[in-house]
């Protein structure tokens, strides 16, 4: 499923940039109490037509709960969910206009493969050649043509979540959910069906909004994700805003591999920012804004891959810079990750690309480096 | 090489034992029974002829013992119409009481499947409890309550739905209360372990694509669950068509089931040959279901893999 096949190639789109564009999901204050557990606390959220939205988030908290609101599955305590104008509270799941993949696919065992995918076309009392015609289509589009008549006990793992995504996405929707769905899927199976879902979104022009703790999964196929953590939205961003631009510590961590380097601000002027920090024993220069306040506590985060490791120190004596000792060497193949133990205790990371075949490493265990970033390569946090 | 050899002897042995047993208890009755059920009734001890006795008769008497087997007992089956009217009778008891019981049976496993986890051992606890006081006071227990003067009939008087006592005792409906009540474990039990394993989201899914609530049990929790119905109507209906305690007990003189006219034609009437060719029959007769409730156990298998 090439997407030059398919159609339109992926462009620009940012209709949450636009303050004229119509949502088409909205969610409004909603919340979602089981007993005195609050899975879902007060949160507000607009998805936007063909959006390719992502909920991430570790296990409870709270992203399956309101994506079970959004199919009708639960209730919510308090708020409103519409989806194109129109108010779902007290809309029956299967009234809505809205399909879900679950993450155990929940394909019927007793049905063959093509009476699973008809199974909602019949619910709609379709004529019969309409649904066969789109039963046809749809096998087609998930390349199963010759499993129609086998039944899902007799399909590898890969080939029933195509029948379970064939089956969500027969109805048309205007709204696919779907819970986990490459879960299941060994990495290999899971990588190639990420772009396979990615073309599929995009020539059907539906609006996905997927739920996973993956977030290699989210952050390879969504348009915004959403972090979540205590029933609570963190950051609501495109991926690439959330791995340069985390707003907090949680999201900075929860997404990707950080270094957090504790320090206070001793200086704090339109774009600059400086750090004391006992950590890296030195100051710290950065970019970028802050709502500290001179003496308040702040973390530099920056990314292992924005950090230089060297064996001499840095001609340039203003750059920020942290001396140590390699502890350790993570050879992941195509990065190698040095853990340096720095001089004033605390521990940052370094990784570099292995552009080269490594047979001896130029830095080693326990030799002594220098670990050098620019000052545009963290950002600042203050909580 | 002396070492797999042993653990071949020792795991032939392991397989022996069952089929020893079943040999002993179950093949050698079954040929005894068979063979009687081609002799000839006598009045003496034993009360069928020829006997065999291989070293006393020697060759040539034992091939004329051979010769006087008869299938008169078989034929007599199909003459008599006392039989085929029991045979019948019992398989219409037993087939209708199997179907109530169904009706009966699937709401309560399907409310036990849905009952909060917590609850559901104590349910299942409840379902098997009768079996813990004997199968034959239970029955008598039975009597007490639907005699004349039992407790039936006082609380109908009592709530005014009757004016007299009503006779249910030694009538066809007291064997199907009897029967209803006493196998009810037998449907429930193979219909909860089907239904308490089914996965809730396949219920979500079919809402999903545009299923009531209704139309989601008779498109995907009913057809899922036809094993376990298949797997609790013959455990139900298999031993009812041979009951005997019960229609002895609590049906009335009109009450004709195999059991009982086999126990008539064994004990009262002494005639072993006659008994065991019904014995016999209703064997064959009851293949033909367990042949089926198998492959149909064959199959879920196959599929469960």
């Amino acid at each position: 499923m090439s997407a030059k096949a398919l159609g339109p190639v992926r462009r620009k789109f940012a209709p949450w940039n636009d303050p004229s564009a119509v949502p088409l999901i909205k969610i409004r204050d909603v919340s979602k109490s089981f007993g005195s557990f609050t899975a879902v606390n007060n949160v507000s959220l607009d998805i936007y037509e063909r959006e390719f939205f992502a909920l991430l988030g570790p296990s409870g908290c709270g992203k399956t709960t309101l994506m079970r609101m959004l199919a009708g599955f639960e209730t919510p305590s308090a708020g409103s969910i519409s989806i194109a104008g129109e108010d779902l509270a007290g809309t029956p799941p299967h009234k809505r206009p809205v399909n879900m993949m679950f993450q155990s696919y929940a394909l019927f065992p007793h049905m063959s493969v093509e009476k699973n995918i008809a199974f909602g076309l019949e619910m709609d009392k379709l004529p019969k050649g309409e649904i066969s015609a789109r039963v046809e289509e749809m096998l087609k589009l998930v390349k199963l043509e010759e499993f129609a008549k086998r039944k899902p006990h007799q399909l590898s793992g890969g080939q029933r979540q195509r029948v379970a995504l064939a089956r969500s996405i027969a109805k048309r929707p205007k709204v696919l959910l779907l819970d986990e769905p490459l879960g299941a899927l060994d990495k290999k199976l899971r990588e190639e069906t990420q772009f396979e879902l990615l073309d599929l979104q995009m020539a059907l022009g539906m609006t996905f909004v997927i739920v996973t703790h993956d977030q290699d999964e989210a952050m390879t196929m969504a348009d915004r994700i959403a972090v979540m953590n205590h029933g609570q939205f963190v950051q609501i961003s495109p991926p690439a805003e959330l791995y340069e631009q985390p707003v907090s510590k949680y999201v900075a961590d929860f997404i990707g591999d950080i270094n957090l380097v504790e320090g206070r601000v001793t200086k704090n002027e339109r774009g600059h920012i400086v750090l004391g920090s006992e950590v890296t024993g030195g100051r710290i220069e950065a970019s970028g804004e802050t709502v500290a306040g001179l003496g308040d506590k702040a973390w530099l985060a920056v990314r292992p891959e924005k950090v230089s490791i060297d064996l001499q120190p840095p001609n340039d004596p203003t750059v920020n810079t942290a001396s140590g000792t390699v502890w350790d060497i993570g050879y992941v193949g195509d990065i190698s990750v040095y853990h340096v133990k720095l001089d004033n205790g605390g521990t940052m990371r370094a990784s570099i690309a292995n552009t080269r075949r490594v047979v001896e490493r130029p830095i080693s265990w326990e030799d002594k480096v220098f670990l050098t970033w620019a000052p545009d390569a963290g950002i600042v946090l203050t909580k | 090489m002396a070492k797999p050899l042993q653990t071949q002897n020792r795991r032939w042995i392991v397989t022996a034992i069952p089929y020893l047993w079943m040999v002993i208890f179950f093949l050698v009755p079954f040929f005894i029974v068979l063979k009687i059920s081609f002799s000839n009734s006598e009045i003496a001890q034993p009360p069928y002829s020829p006997v065999f006795d291989l070293i006393v008769d020697g060759w040539d008497e034992t091939l004329d013992k051979l010769a006087s087997l008869t299938t008169d007992n078989y034929l007599r089956l199909i003459q008599d119409s006392i039989y085929s009217s029991s045979y019948l009778s019992s398989l219409w008891i037993a087939g209708s009481s199997t179907v109530m019981m169904l009706f009966i049976a699937y709401p309560i496993a399907y409310g036990m499947a849905r009952a909060p986890k917590s609850w559901r051992p104590t349910l299942v606890m409840m379902v098997i409890l009768p079996f813990w006081t004997s199968f034959l006071i239970r029955v008598y227990a039975w009597i007490a309550i639907l005699s004349e003067e039992g407790l039936l009939n006082s609380a109908l008087t009592w709530l005014g739905v009757i004016d007299e006592p009503i006779q249910i005792l030694s009538t066809n409906m007291a064997v199907y209360i009897g029967i209803l009540y006493s196998y009810l474990p037998f449907m429930v039990l193979p219909l909860y372990s089907n239904l308490e394993k089914m996965d809730d989201s396949l219920i979500e899914a079919a809402k999903d694509l545009g299923c009531t609530q209704i139309g989601a049990f008779w498109r995907v929790t009913f057809p899922l669950s036809l094993p376990g119905v298949i797997a609790g109507c013959f455990l139900v209906f298999i031993p009812a068509v041979g009951e005997f305690v019960i229609p002895d007990l609590l049906g009335g003189s009109d009450t004709i089931m195999i059991g009982k006219t086999m126990w008539e034609e064994f004990f009262n009437n002494r005639d072993w040959p006659a008994a065991s060719g019904v014995a016999i029959a209703l064997l064959i007769i009851l293949m033909i279901p367990i042949m089926i409730f198998q492959t149909n156990e064959a199959r879920q298998q196959e599929a469960g893999r």
